[in-house]
């Protein structure tokens, strides 16, 4: 209780001091936020490109069309053979028909397919591979294509992989930022609290002399830190917020031509806590530094 | 209570500030240090608040030798010694009440007893109607009765004064000394650095001299 005391004191200290320079408090929060809300902002992006991905393509598959005129019973043959190929899981038979009808569902198609004479589409299997990665998926089409009755084998989700080996590139570039400019915040504290100590020297002296423990003396500064650091975290987190209103406002004019619901989604609520505690867990080193650094040399004579 | 065991103390360059010093001082007791400026009356001082360390001796304050104490003691050490600064080492940022909470704040005093030990510390110097009082707006004598106040408001076993009426007139020295009498009476232990003669004649106590930092006589 006494400690908890001392802490909600130390708080109120804290905070007290950050409002009375209000304008320098600002500015630092401010290049804090900054700093912090590039990377972030780069994460989000990622993660939504990423969800978009994942949407359109789903599992990897492969789609190998048949010859126009291919008679029953040799599809027959064909699905039967493929069942029974080891890297195959499974397939699914769509035949001209139905691939018509699917077509004609979608937009914009129904007026082009109405003014056609006959069915231009071929029967076709949707073949899914039992391995997802690229190569093997590149060894079943070529396989395949040296099959009889096979017009084209293609690779669905190709671009997929393409994309996927993009997102690990941005991935480890918004990695690099992060870390970078996390030490700018890290930096940014030790200063600010470097010129604390300076001001308060006279403070740190008479308390070291009147029996205050380094404890003590340390609190207010690492919580000063680790505010500080706080409230960059949300000015980051309101940053990455507003950018994002804007964009999707741009991104919503886009989508609708591609008839897609496609939004860059902020950050969820765990990743949020993330953003913000580590923010916190920054200023607090960068103050934890200073003060290891600054203080033992402020003894009194 | 202060035991000193042929201490000396050297400064890096050579300066001897201490040379052999051998007293005690029992609990309760109120002693002079006399002496020219220069002859260590604040080394010694220094010494006992573990502010500085003797080059050789033991210094015994309170059982602890203050040669070998670790730096983690030195707090809870000097909570129980009360300092008086002739340049009263005030905090000028804060207000007269603020400045003798600091030590009660450093010991994690509950903030509703801390507040009524502040006024009864400042009552017993005279300060009490000053508490809003910047220390700035305070005037010399007034200033000294706040450093009093503050080393005073942890009721401290020791109390080391270095020159507390150095800069003062005779009336406010009086003062000064009656308020220590009383914490004599209620069983402080004193050590009061002073080359103030007339103090002496007005308050005997037992009196060490030092002389180019030895004990005469």
């Amino acid at each position: 209780m006494k400690t908890l005391i001392e802490h909600l004191r130390v708080l109120n200290y804290t905070l007290r001091r950050l409002l009375l320079t209000p304008n320098a408090t600002l500015l630092n929060i401010l290049i804090i936020g900054i700093a912090l809300s590039l990377p972030v902002g780069g994460y989000v992006l990622l993660k939504s490109v990423q969800s978009l991905g994942s949407q359109i393509a789903g599992t990897p598959q492969i789609s190998v069309f048949l010859t126009i005129g291919t008679g029953t019973g040799d599809i027959e043959r064909i699905g039967d053979k493929l069942k029974q190929h080891t890297a195959i899981k499974r397939i699914e038979f769509v035949s001209r028909e139905v691939a018509l009808k699917k077509l004609q569902q979608s937009t914009g198609m129904a007026e082009v397919i109405g003014g056609l004479s006959q069915n231009p589409l071929p029967d076709a299997f949707i073949v899914y591979p039992k391995e997802g990665n690229l190569k093997a998926m590149e060894a079943l089409r070529d396989e395949l294509n040296t099959w009889q009755h096979f017009e084209h084998v293609q690779l669905d989700s190709a671009w997929v992989h393409k994309l996927e080996a993009l997102l690990d590139f941005g991935r480890t570039a918004v990695a690099i930022l992060a870390a970078l400019l996390s030490f700018a915040l890290i930096a940014i504290t030790f200063n600010t609290i470097r010129l604390q100590i300076l001001t308060r020297r006279e403070e740190i002296e008479v308390a070291k002399l009147i029996g205050a423990t380094d404890a003590f003396i340390r609190r207010p500064f690492l919580y000063f830190g680790l505010t500080q650091g706080l409230l960059g975290g949300i000015a980051a987190w309101l940053l990455v917020a507003i950018s994002l209103q804007l964009l999707n406002h741009q991104v919503g004019t886009l989508t609708q031509l591609y008839a897609s619901n496609f939004s860059l989604q902020h950050l969820s609520f765990g990743d949020s806590l993330t953003l913000m505690g580590f923010a916190a867990y920054l200023g607090w080193l960068g103050a934890w530094f200073s003060v290891s650094q600054h203080l033992w040399q402020i003894e009194p004579r | 209570m202060i035991k000193f065991n042929q201490v000396y103390k050297r400064y890096p360059g050579g300066h001897e500030a201490l040379k052999n010093l051998n007293f005690d001082i029992a609990e309760g007791e109120m002693v002079y240090l006399t002496g020219h400026s220069g002859a260590g009356k604040s080394t010694l001082l220094k010494l006992v608040a573990a502010i500085e360390r003797p080059s050789s001796g033991g210094v015994l304050v309170k059982g602890q030798n203050i040669r070998s104490i670790k730096p983690a003691a030195i707090p809870a050490l000097r909570r129980n010694i009360g300092l008086i600064f002739q340049d009263h080492k005030l905090l000028f940022d804060r207000n007269a009440f603020d400045n003798v909470m600091l030590p009660l704040q450093i010991c994690g005093f509950d903030h509703r007893e801390a507040g009524k030990r502040v006024r009864a510390a400042l009552d017993k110097v005279g300060l009490l109607d000053r508490e809003k009082a910047h220390p700035v707006a305070l005037s010399g004598g007034e200033q000294q009765r706040l450093c009093i106040a503050r080393a005073i408001v942890n009721r401290p076993t020791i109390l080391l004064a270095d020159e507390p009426t150095g800069n003062l007139d005779t009336e406010y020295s009086t003062e000064i000394m009656n308020i220590f009498k009383s914490f004599h009476q209620v069983g402080v232990t004193l050590l009061i650095s002073t080359h103030d003669e007339s103090i002496l004649r007005q308050f005997p106590a037992r009196a060490l001299h030092l002389k180019k930092g030895e004990l005469q006589g």
